[in-house]
């Protein structure tokens, strides 16, 4: 069965770059525009793996983060924090949050196909 | 109702009552519960300055001279209005050297001499004895008036009534019986009173009460009010001269000697000394008293010229003695529950005085005549005594007979020879003498004991050949010879025309050679030569006194001496168990042990004198503690180069202080600075994040498109076209966001060109909607222009607006619905300019977001389709522009109902006033 990842940005550009590049691969791709959306596309779909950006309107990446972990339903799904504040407090936040990587934008396609793959146990 | 039992009767409740407030008082005090802890109780005791002169004397002089009454309350409320600072400083002193009297104040300050508390002493009491006497004649002279009631007699004394058969012989008896029970009572023989001050204060109250009922019951009772007593004089033309500002032949010098001799009686009258500046409890009180003290002395003035003229319109022809007004008047009227109240009113005045007077006058009596001669005499005598503390009391209560006594001979040899006022006058110009060895030590360091001897012994023989003889040869004592042809027959030393000086009152005339000779022989004799060890010890104690320092004798202190030796020493004086309680204490505070062999340090020996001061005077104690002590001298050069140092520490410590209060000011300032740099930082971080956010944004959609056309070189066409498209339109996003960084930066920082010329707002706003025109027909959105024509022109700069416009326009277009949208654009007239509107009819923005949409990188708007071609800072920009210009940019929304952005621009005129001349309208001719 294909892998499932939600993408949750607000920057529809990064959204569609991403979104192509997870499908040439193969995995099955949810999107979300804001943090709201995001959460509830978790809870419902259950993807495997969610590209978290941090800064999104209505709800940000570490709030969604948090309340991910806090659902013990949800342990199982892997986070990928992507954020363009590249600062190690920004890392070390959402690291101490509960999320399994961080990547800092702009990032390279291979190191975000890597990551992704390591998180998925593939 | 007003017969001998009465009058014996109230009088003795009264003094009761006034024995248990000094026993509550005395007691309170032994309990550590201050009842005098008080300024106001301060203030009241500083009240025992009015008399009974005050209190009959005032009126008799006012019938006499008007207004001339005045002068001698105006002194003290000047004393306590403007310098109350040498009481302050008097205050300090007293406190710091346990001075316990006048006398000692003095003999302490040049060298602690016993030759100087002697003179002090002698000429205290010789100046004080007449003004004792005065007292006991007022009360007793009231005594007689009372008993001659209903009829008002003014009975001239007998001179040969029996002193058994005088009333004012038992009077004085009584008052000294009094006295001793107030001054003596304790054992232990220590300098404060808190049980006299506080009956002291009671009377106070009291004298004060009964004054102001007779001027009430005069004013009003038996006329209608001041009014109706001045309508009343009308009828008396030989009083109006009474109503005269300075009546004739009193003329302005003796108005102004009354005035400087009445501030120095308050200051230096030993009852003064005692009440301001030995019992004061605590400095802080003089604050109020400095007010309240001037206050009373108001009050008890008030009804003084009333009563004056009711009493000279009332009993006109009658020959009833003016002093006598205050009683005579109530009396006259069958008032006998208010003539009893009078009467113990001026007991009040006149045994307030009497007290305090004869407790000052028997603490120097006993500690700067009595002991000095004692210790010379009988050393070895004393020596032997083990307790001498009962000796200290017997002689003390042995002064205070012996005053009163004294008082009452001279009432009863001269009293009949002057007014009461002229008695009061001659004691204030002996007291008078001590101010320049007083004011001078706490001043001038270069006084000595040579000085202030000369000048004391010259001052006072001339007030007692100027002032107290000629008052003798007027009572008859003297033959009057000297007085018309000079002594020994020289016409120069008539005692009233001194040196031919003429033309001005006694009183005047004896102030001015008085002080001539005082003041002369005082610096003059202090010049011969430089102070001695002693006597430059005490002037740093003394004029240094308000400095804060620590026991500068301590430190001038050299020898050896046992702490029992010490002890025993005080323990014969104060009595062994107070000394044994003060030594632990000291011993507890400051370190060392008790015992015999132990050596005492010199603090300890400081400390032990200063008890010792206390009971016996600092000359004595000086003396005293010699005698146990083995001292080694020191030199005038030691002394000096000791204080030298003591005051070069004390500015060093003072400069240091500065310097550490110097340097928590600077550390404060670099710490506020840290948290202005350290807050600018967090500002600048924040920015530099939001930059940085939005610079790695466009970055990442652009490297992650890039990537995916590179790694895949068959990739689909359409793919392909729709990508490279993407990069070249986040490479646009990327631009613009430089651009209005920098922008923002340069107007912000100030160094934007503003290119300001007269314009036309409706040719700006039409050039921007035109190039907008194509983002509107894209959405199918409406634009519908208002603009007026022949507007006023505004100066502004024509590329920042259109960039506002734009800004404002293409902003609306953003987010205006799809097919059914509408902008309104309105340019209107305003009292001082023009103001434009851009309205859509857009999803509006939330109230909490109208303000933030203005500051940088924020956008509100979660439009996914929209965001890429915001970069955040168009509407910072807009506003700045704007608010350079002169105007403002806001936003009025109701959300769901679309959103008008306003901004209005001043008139070109104004405008041009407040830019001035740099930014020329001609500038921009060729740029339309």
């Amino acid at each position: 069965m294909n892998k499932k990842i939600l993408i949750a940005d607000d920057e529809q550009n990064i959204v569609i770059s991403i979104e192509f590049l997870l499908r040439r691969e193969g995995f099955e791709v949810l999107v979300a525009g804001d943090g709201e959306e995001a959460l509830a596309k978790v809870r419902g779909e259950r993807p495997d793996l969610v590209l978290l950006d941090v800064m999104m309107p209505k709800m940000n990446g570490f709030d969604v983060c948090q309340a991910l972990r806090s659902d013990p339903d949800l342990s199982a799904t892997r986070i990928l924090m992507l954020t363009a504040k590249g600062r190690d407090t920004e890392v070390s936040k959402g690291l101490g949050l509960g999320a399994d990587g961080y990547m800092t934008k702009p990032f390279s396609t291979k190191e975000l196909l890597a990551e992704v793959r390591k998180l998925l146990g593939m | 109702m007003l017969q001998a039992p009465v009058l014996i009767a109230a009088s003795l409740l009264y003094l009761g009552l006034l024995f248990a407030v000094a026993w509550w008082g005395d007691r309170r005090a032994d309990q550590g519960r201050s009842l005098i802890d008080s300024a106001t109780i301060y203030a009241l005791s500083m009240a025992v300055y009015c008399t009974t002169w005050t209190f009959y004397g005032s009126v008799g002089r006012a019938a006499v001279s008007g207004i001339g009454f005045l002068p001698v309350y105006l002194g003290p409320t000047l004393v306590m209005a403007l310098g109350w600072f040498i009481l302050l400083k008097m205050i300090r002193i007293v406190k710091a050297n346990r001075i316990t009297s006048i006398a000692d104040f003095i003999s302490s300050r040049y060298g602690k001499s016993h030759l100087l508390g002697g003179l002090v002493t002698i000429i205290a009491v010789v100046g004080i004895v007449p003004y004792i006497a005065l007292q006991l004649k007022a009360v007793s002279s009231t005594v007689a008036l009372l008993l001659g009631y209903p009829d008002i007699v003014m009975l001239p004394r007998s001179p040969t009534m029996s002193v058994a058969a005088d009333i004012s012989f038992y009077i004085a008896l009584i008052l000294a019986a009094f006295t001793i029970v107030f001054g003596t009572r304790h054992l232990d023989a220590t300098e404060r009173h808190e049980g006299m001050v506080a009956a002291i204060a009671l009377e106070s109250v009291v004298k004060l009460v009964a004054f102001i009922a007779v001027g009430v019951f005069v004013t009003y009772g038996l006329y209608g009010g001041f009014g109706d007593i001045f309508e009343h004089l009308a009828t008396h033309p030989e009083l109006q001269r009474l109503t005269t500002a300075i009546p004739s032949g009193q003329g302005y010098t003796g108005w102004f000697s009354l005035i400087v001799l009445s501030a120095l009686a308050v200051l230096f009258l030993p009852r003064q000394f005692q009440v301001a500046v030995v019992e004061n409890v605590n400095e802080s009180h003089l604050r109020r008293a400095a007010w309240l003290f001037p206050l009373y002395l108001l009050l008890i003035n008030i009804f003084v010229l009333p009563i004056a003229l009711g009493g000279l319109m009332h009993f006109a022809g009658e020959g009833v003695d003016a002093d006598t007004f205050v009683l005579t008047l109530p009396m006259s009227q069958r008032q006998e529950g208010l003539a009893l109240l009078v009467f113990i009113g001026g007991l009040s005045a006149g045994t307030g005085m009497v007290i305090v007077e004869t407790i000052a006058l028997s603490t120097m009596v006993c500690n700067d005549l009595v002991m000095p001669l004692l210790l010379r005499h009988r050393r070895l005598g004393l020596a032997e005594s083990k307790d001498l503390s009962g000796l200290l009391l017997g002689i003390r209560r042995g002064a205070i007979v012996l005053i009163l006594l004294l008082g009452y001979c001279y009432f009863r040899l001269a009293g009949e020879a002057y007014a009461l006022v002229a008695i009061g006058l001659i004691s204030f110009a002996a007291v008078a003498q001590f101010a320049p060895a007083i004011i001078g030590g706490m001043y001038w360091r270069g006084g000595t004991r040579g000085g202030a001897l000369a000048g004391l012994l010259a001052g006072f023989v001339v007030w007692g050949y100027t002032l107290l003889l000629p008052s003798f040869a007027k009572s008859g004592w003297l033959p009057g010879d000297f007085l018309t042809q000079g002594l020994f027959g020289i016409e120069l030393l008539r005692p009233l025309q001194l040196f031919g000086l003429s033309g001005i009152d006694e009183i005047s005339h004896c102030l001015f050679w008085s002080f001539l000779a005082n003041i002369g022989a005082y610096v003059g004799v202090s010049l011969l030569r430089p102070p001695m060890v002693a006597e430059a010890t005490q002037a740093t104690v003394f004029v240094d006194a308000l400095q804060e320092t620590g026991p500068i004798g301590a430190v001038l202190w050299r020898g050896r001496a046992k702490v029992s030796d010490l002890q025993e020493l005080v323990g014969r004086f104060l009595g062994p168990a107070r000394a044994e309680v003060a030594f632990a204490g000291h011993l507890r505070r400051h370190g060392g042990r008790q015992g015999d062999k132990q050596e005492a340090d010199a603090r300890l020996v400081q400390f032990a004198e200063s008890l010792l001061a206390g009971a016996i005077g600092s000359a004595s104690a000086r003396v005293m503690v010699a005698s146990v002590a083995k001292e080694e001298p020191l030199s005038i050069e030691e002394v000096m180069h000791i204080l030298d140092e003591a005051s070069q520490l004390r500015t060093y410590s003072r400069e240091l202080e500065r310097k550490s209060r110097e340097l928590t000011a600077a550390t404060l300032e670099l710490r506020e600075a840290n948290e202005r740099l350290q807050e600018l930082d967090r500002v600048k971080d924040d920015i530099m994040s939001s930059v940085t956010h939005e610079l790695r944004t466009p970055l990442t959609s652009i490297r992650a498109f890039s990537e995916l056309l590179r790694d895949d070189p068959r990739m689909h066409l359409p793919d392909r076209e729709r990508f490279l498209g993407l990069i070249v339109s986040e490479t646009e996003r990327l631009t613009r966001l430089i651009n209005q960084t920098l922008d923002l930066a340069k107007i912000e920082s100030g160094r934007a060109d503003w290119n300001a010329c007269e314009l036309d707002l409706k040719e700006v706003i039409e050039q921007s909607v035109a190039a907008t025109s194509q983002l509107f027909r894209e959405k199918e959105a409406h634009v519908d222009l208002d603009l007026p024509d022949n507007l006023p022109q505004i100066m502004g700069d024509r590329d920042r607006l259109i960039q506002v416009m734009l800004n404002l326009l293409s902003n609306a277009a953003k987010f205006l619905p799809p097919g059914s949208g509408r902008v309104r654009v309105v340019l209107s007239l305003l009292a001082d300019g023009l103001q434009v509107s851009v309205t859509d009819n857009g999803p509006g923005i939330r109230p909490q977001d109208q303000e933030l949409i203005f500051e940088k990188f924020r956008q509100v708007g979660d439009t996914m389709t929209a965001k890429p071609s915001g970069t955040g800072l168009g509407l910072p920009i807009s506003r700045r522009i704007v608010e350079h210009l002169g105007g403002r940019l806001w936003v009025e929304s109701v959300p769901g109902e679309g959103a008008t952005f306003l901004f209005t621009l001043p008139f070109a005129l104004q405008h041009e006033l407040a830019v001035g001349q740099h930014e020329q309208p001609g500038q921009c001719g060729g740029r339309g």
